[in-house]
């Protein structure tokens, strides 16, 4: 059996580009946390996020307002430091997002509420920013 | 947003009950929006999903929106390649003649190279 030497499978070792689809809540499955916990791998292991999208009750983990109890992980501020340290892209599905109260500013605004709940690193909008994450990425993964 | 050069093929599988969960929607809305992107969308029926494809549904009493009646857009959205899988309308003892409107036939086969003919599966 012929083996690679290890100084050449680092060397080619490809970068694969990544979009995440999230559809779990944070309190109440383990696979929000599974997402995180992949995504720092995938960028620790040098690979590219093209997006992060927040589908159905996954939008929950884009929420500003989640106050987690202290020997517990608050996963939506998790999600918002590694989103802006690594200036990642990502989406809440607009229509999954207002029907669980995640508004931003605009959205608050035009339903006339006092408050946006939308964590400022994440953006809200439609459906076709996750087909295009699909065409536009190597690898596709969902949790939840 | 960049566009791609040709169409990539979707295969949506839905694979549960019409009113338990928010599935069936999700899974509906992503396979719509999709194909206004303009992709090729395949659309299949398995498992407890064969249910959403039951006649006669009304969804009044649990003050929920019909789902059958949703399912209709499929076809003004371009989406023909409507497919249930054999199997699982055999064990639950559905007939085809028990379905919404007329919906392809697919064997555990024909689900395989169904798969492998797709560029990306979405199971919801």
């Amino acid at each position: 059996m012929i083996t690679t030497p290890v100084i050449f499978q680092r060397q080619f070792k490809a970068t694969v580009k990544f979009s995440i689809i999230v559809y779990a809540a944070p309190a109440s499955s383990q696979a929000a946390s599974t997402a995180l916990q992949f995504v720092k791998t995938l960028l620790h292991e040098g690979h590219d996020i093209y997006r992060l999208f927040f589908f159905s009750d996954g939008v929950h983990n884009t929420n500003r307002l989640v106050v987690a109890p202290q020997d517990e992980m608050n996963l939506p501020r998790e999600w918002h430091r590694l989103i802006s340290n690594y200036e990642i892209d990502s989406v809440a599905c607009v229509s999954s997002a207002i029907k669980r109260g995640i508004l931003n500013e605009q959205e608050a605004k035009r339903h006339e509420l006092d408050s946006s709940t939308l964590l400022d690193s994440s953006e809200i909008a439609g459906l076709g920013q996750m087909v295009d994450a699909m065409v536009n990425s190597d690898r596709i993964v969902h949790f939840g | 947003m960049p566009t791609p050069q040709k169409p990539r093929t979707f295969t949506f599988i839905s694979r549960s009950a019409p009113y338990g969960n928010n599935r069936p929607r999700l899974c509906l809305g992503a396979a719509l929006a999709t194909a206004v992107f303009e992709q090729k969308v395949n659309y299949l029926f398995m498992d407890d999903g064969v249910f959403q494809l039951l006649a006669n549904q009304n969804a009044d009493g649990i003050a929920s929106k019909t789902l059958g009646n949703a399912l209709e857009t499929l076809e003004l959205y371009g989406i023909d390649q409507v497919m249930v899988l054999k199997e699982s309308l055999a064990s639950r003892h559905i007939s085809s003649e028990d379905l919404l409107f007329p919906v392809q036939l697919l064997s555990n086969s024909d689900l395989q190279s169904l798969i492998e003919s797709s560029d990306y599966v979405i199971n919801l």
